[in-house]
């Protein structure tokens, strides 16, 4: 079905006829129009796209597609988009899913859906609480943080998500935020030229549950001197003229310097391509809190085959070998007998 | 052993084997002394010979359970015959006990008088203890109501495998194939099937090991004198056609693979290994030149996701699994079940709550089968019923499942799985076709004139849904859990609607009745006690109800393969009945289930110690049962 002629879309080819229900100011919306503004330039048929969510205000997401979705149940979404893609390699699956669905109770089915490498494009909106569910804390909120759940404060140590990705050797990683719809078309476009399991963060503000939570680092006026711009072959440098940089320590820390007093040379250059994800775990880990320099971009985008065209190989090579399935010769394989009349 | 008076006398002085109509074998021994493999053999050749057969293998939970213990005993039963048998037999006629544990475990279940074989070189010092034997049970009158003949099988085998090489420790291992060549002598059975496989499947020192000990145990009986001469079943007067020896998991297996042919879709199998449901996954994994895309999940929840995501793009989804996986699987039916996709959930049961007994049977998930999902969510139940009737099973599951666009739980158990029996082959061009098309086509016009997909437009009749996949232009949309307007699809949560939908997911199952076979009667239809039975019952109660009947007591069966929703005729039929007895292998699950549905007063007939209804007692309850009605 791939090889059909692909109309030219356009935004309004991709948007559902359902009334859009997240809360007026919520990120989710950015992230909605940054996916429906990119999907015509894909130069992909909506019938042969196919958005799989779990549970959340994140989750809702497939509803407002128009193309083939499937709303389905709490962490699961890698699971059952991992059939999606291994039954047909022919499709394009995106996974749609939040920090509670995906890193909570969702969390094995993520790590084996990147080891696996299944051809999908997920997308995690990240707002550090649990939406739906009206603003209980996830396993990205940070300790301390109280919410209803917590009112004597989180005691919980959070995950970083791109380290759990990175962990389970994900071939693509990368980081974008709500408030940027250049920056997330273009991370989602890689995002969706790699094959394989690709792992989007994208920082979403809940304006009900969780305002402003990425502010120190996203808000207009933070940006220039908190977000790092990870680009592939560049040497990692941020802020106002691109006066700070990141080095590596003779101790093999990363650590945050002003250019000036290394010169440019001493900088790290950036390698999304480095087959270790070691680099790439270290930058994920460069800030441990909201207020610190945070690297945005894609952090790795490693070559490796994908398991939906891998479990279809073997489907074609033991047809080659064996010929196509005679289910009289099965039944025949254990030895028979003939009983006379 | 029965039926001895054909036998002449000069017949035995010529060393002639007695015929005899069927003997039931068990070899038991240690985890590690090969008793499955032997009691394979046994069964292979015998099938090749033409006997009807039935095997119940019997093996501990744990892989290396400390040697020599009781609890590490492992016993394979094969019951042999010249006619038509169902159960693999009540007591055995011979046991062959490999080591004092084994004897421990299994002597109970010999019978009276009947032949035991001890490999006497295991009976000493440790191995006694091991066994908790505080004495030596062939050196006093333990044993005297047994037949008992004595083989020092390892020395035996060592003295044989020697001239090859091999090492005494190593000629342990070969043990059990002098066992089997025994047993072969001893009931007439070729030894060349054996010899070949023993070729294709072991190598170098091995395989010469091996041959040396299976030929040595088959001379021993000619020329010991032990036996004064070997006995034969002979071939049974089964159907005439082409038969194979089937264990229910690969039949089940097999039948998956062939619901894919016949229904033209590629079958998706997610699957996380659990006993006893383990050999389906290998069993599929080694047919992927039959379209079988199999993936080894992450857990049952994620397996039970994969197949219905497969569904969802198109391909036949199938997940297996035990007890404890359907409870981890239960959610994503419950989406199943929302979403109406075609989805087949397999249950190997075992005995439960919780790890319970992993090796052992039990049909105690019909209420899981049946109730074990939030919300109201029905879904059909199909119950196979013999090893080889797993194959017809799976094809109905898959049809059903494809039809009427629902998940179904196939029940299957310990003993269906592992057991196996004669198969007479089905002539493959007379399977059902059980294909149905997808949605290609726009089914709705809206107001405006234009042509929509509707996901949720029902097929008038079955009350399916229609199943478009993704690929198909214009017929572009979305499925969720949350509940969804009738014909839309679209999100509704209005009380008019769920009561709406909630009607017509129940309507959608109850309809299935009038699609299934209608239940018949075996046995008397006049009788006062009339059985019902499901699942792997099939085998104790046929044996049960043919025996009352011999001995000229009449008694009624009826066996259900379609347990959700149940037959429509059923009730009518239990009515007619003084008395309903429901043999199961939990405390009374269906039971409760036909006294709820209509108003019967049926007795359970319960069993839960992870073995299968022996025939005597079902013959048992059957009696107490007729006793019972006759003094009321
Ligand atoms: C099995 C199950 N447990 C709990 C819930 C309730 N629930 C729904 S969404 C959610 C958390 C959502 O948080 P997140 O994934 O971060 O998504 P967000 O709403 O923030 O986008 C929970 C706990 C559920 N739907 N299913
Ligand atoms: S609760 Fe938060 S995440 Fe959910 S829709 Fe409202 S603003 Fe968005
Ligand atoms: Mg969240």
């Amino acid at each position: 079905m791939s090889d059909t002629i692909v109309p030219l879309t356009t935004k309004k080819d991709w948007v559902s006829d359902q009334e859009v229900r997240w809360c007026p100011g919520c990120g989710d919306y950015g992230i909605m129009h940054a996916v429906q503004a990119l999907m015509p330039e894909l130069g992909i048929a909506t019938e042969n796209t196919v958005f799989i969510s779990g549970i959340g205000c994140s989750s809702r997401f497939p509803y407002y597609m128009n193309t083939y979705g499937m709303h389905s149940i709490h962490g699961r979404a890698p699971a059952v988009a991992t059939g999606v893609a291994v039954a047909r390699p022919d499709l394009d699956v995106w996974v749609v899913t939040g920090d509670g669905d995906a890193l909570s109770i969702g969390g094995n089915h993520l790590i084996h859906a990147l080891r696996r490498n299944v051809n999908l494009t997920i997308l995690l909106f990240n707002n550090r609480i649990y939406g739906l569910t009206k603003g209980q804390y996830s396993p990205t909120s940070e300790t301390g943080k109280v919410t209803k759940s917590t009112p004597f404060g989180s005691i919980d140590h959070p995950f970083n998500p791109l380290s759990v990705a990175l962990g389970a050797e994900a071939s693509f990683v990368a980081r974008t935020h709500d408030l940027d719809r250049k920056h997330m078309m273009s991370v989602f476009r890689a995002a969706h030229a790699h094959k394989g399991a690709s792992f989007v963060e994208i920082f979403q503000n809940c304006n009900v549950f969780n305002d402003a939570a990425f502010d120190a680092v996203t808000g207009k006026q933070a940006r220039e001197e908190m977000m790092i711009d990870l680009v592939h072959g560049q040497p990692i440098r941020f802020g106002a003229d691109g006066h700070k940089g990141v080095v590596m320590g003779t101790d093999g820390q990363l650590r945050i310097v002003e250019v000036a007093e290394v010169g440019e040379a001493a900088l790290l250059v950036h390698d999304a391509q480095r087959h270790d994800p070691g680099l790439a775990f270290a930058l994920a880990r460069l800030s441990h809190d909201d207020h610190s320099p945070t690297p945005f971009g894609i952090f790795r985008d490693v070559p490796r085959g994908d398991y939906g065209t891998m479990v279809g190989d073997q489907v074609l090579q033991a047809s080659a070998k064996k010929g196509p399935g005679d289910l009289r010769a099965l039944l025949r394989s254990g030895g028979t007998w003939m009983v006379g009349d | 052993m029965t039926d001895t008076h054909s036998f002449t006398e000069e017949e035995r002085q010529a060393g002639e084997p007695e015929q005899i109509s069927h003997v039931v074998v068990r070899f038991a021994g240690d985890s590690g002394d090969g008793m499955q493999l032997t009691g394979d053999r046994f069964t292979s050749v015998s099938a090749l010979f033409g006997n009807d057969l039935s095997t119940f293998p019997d093996y501990p939970a744990e892989i290396r359970a400390p040697a020599g213990t009781v609890n590490g005993v492992s016993s394979f039963q094969v019951h042999i015959s010249d006619h038509d048998i169902t159960t693999p037999g009540d007591a055995p006629n011979v046991l062959v006990a490999m080591n004092p544990a084994a004897l421990k475990a299994d002597l109970h279940r010999l019978e009276q008088n009947g032949l035991l074989i001890v490999n006497s070189d295991a009976f000493e010092g440790r191995d006694l203890e091991k066994a908790g034997y505080d004495h030596n049970p062939l050196h006093d009158d333990f044993l005297a109501a047994y037949r008992v003949v004595e083989v020092p099988m390892t020395s035996l085998t060592q003295l044989a495998t020697e001239p090859l090489g091999v090492k005494p420790r190593d000629a342990e291992r070969s043990k059990n194939f002098f066992a089997l060549g025994l047993v072969s002598w001893l009931y007439s059975r070729p030894i060349e099937p054996t010899i070949e496989w023993i070729g294709s499947r072991f190598k170098d020192l091995v395989k010469e090991s091996n041959l040396a000990a299976l030929k040595a145990g088959f001379n021993y009986g000619e020329t010991s004198e032990l036996f004064d001469h070997p006995y034969q079943v002979k071939p049974a007067k089964l159907p005439a056609g082409e038969y194979t020896n089937i264990t229910g998991n690969v039949a089940l297996a097999w039948g998956l693979i062939a619901a894919g042919q016949l229904a033209k879709l590629p079958i998706f199998l997610g699957s996380y290994p659990i006993t006893p449901a383990s050999d389906i996954l290998h069993e599929l994994s080694k047919h992927k030149h039959f379209g079988v895309r199999t993936v080894q999940a992450e857990d049952e929840i994620a397996a039970a996701g994969m197949a219905l995501g497969a569904a969802f793009a198109g391909h036949l989804g199938i997940t297996t699994t035990s007890g404890p996986g359907v409870a981890l699987k239960s959610e994503t039916t419950s989406l199943a079940i929302s979403l109406e996709l075609p989805f087949v959930l397999v249950d190997i049961q075992r005995g439960g709550p919780s790890t319970g007994l992993p090796t052992k049977t039990e049909a105690a998930d019909l209420n899981i089968a049946m109730y074990g999902r939030h919300g109201e969510a029905p879904l059909p139940i199909v119950a196979a019923y013999s090893p080889a009737q797993c194959f017809d099973a799976a094809i109905e599951a898959c049809r059903i499942a494809l039809k009427y666009r629902t998940p179904v739980i196939l029940l299957s158990d310990g003993f269906l799985a592992n057991g196996s029996e004669p198969w007479l082959l089905p002539d493959v061009a007379t399977l059902p076709d059980i294909s149905t098309p997808f949605q290609t086509e726009p089914n709705h016009v809206a107001a405006d004139g234009t042509a929509e997909y509707w996901p949720y437009l029902r097929d008038p009749e079955t009350l399916a849904r229609p199943w478009a996949i993704p690929g198909t232009p214009g017929l572009q949309h979305r499925v969720g859990g949350i509940e969804k307007q009738d014909g839309t699809g679209n999100i509704d949560y209005s009380p008019a609607n769920h009561s709406k939908m909630v009607h017509l997911r129940q309507a959608k199952i109850d309809g299935i009745a009038n699609d299934i076979p209608l239940a018949t009667i075996t046995g008397d239809a006049d009788a006062d006690v009339c059985l019902l039975g499901w699942g792997s019952t099939w085998a104790a109660i046929d044996a049960a109800v043919q025996r009352t009947r011999r001995a000229g007591t009449k008694v009624a069966w009826i066996h259900i393969t379609h347990v959700n929703p149940l037959p429509p005729n059923l009730g009518e039929l239990l009515k007619s009945f003084k008395t309903v007895l429901v043999p199961e292998l939990n405390m009374g699950q269906l039971c409760r289930i036909v006294r709820a549905n209509y108003l019967v007063d049926a007795k359970p007939v319960t069993k839960v110690q992870g073995l299968p209804f022996t025939s005597a007692e079902l013959e048992k309850a059957i009696q107490e049962a007729i006793m019972q009605g006759a003094g009321s």
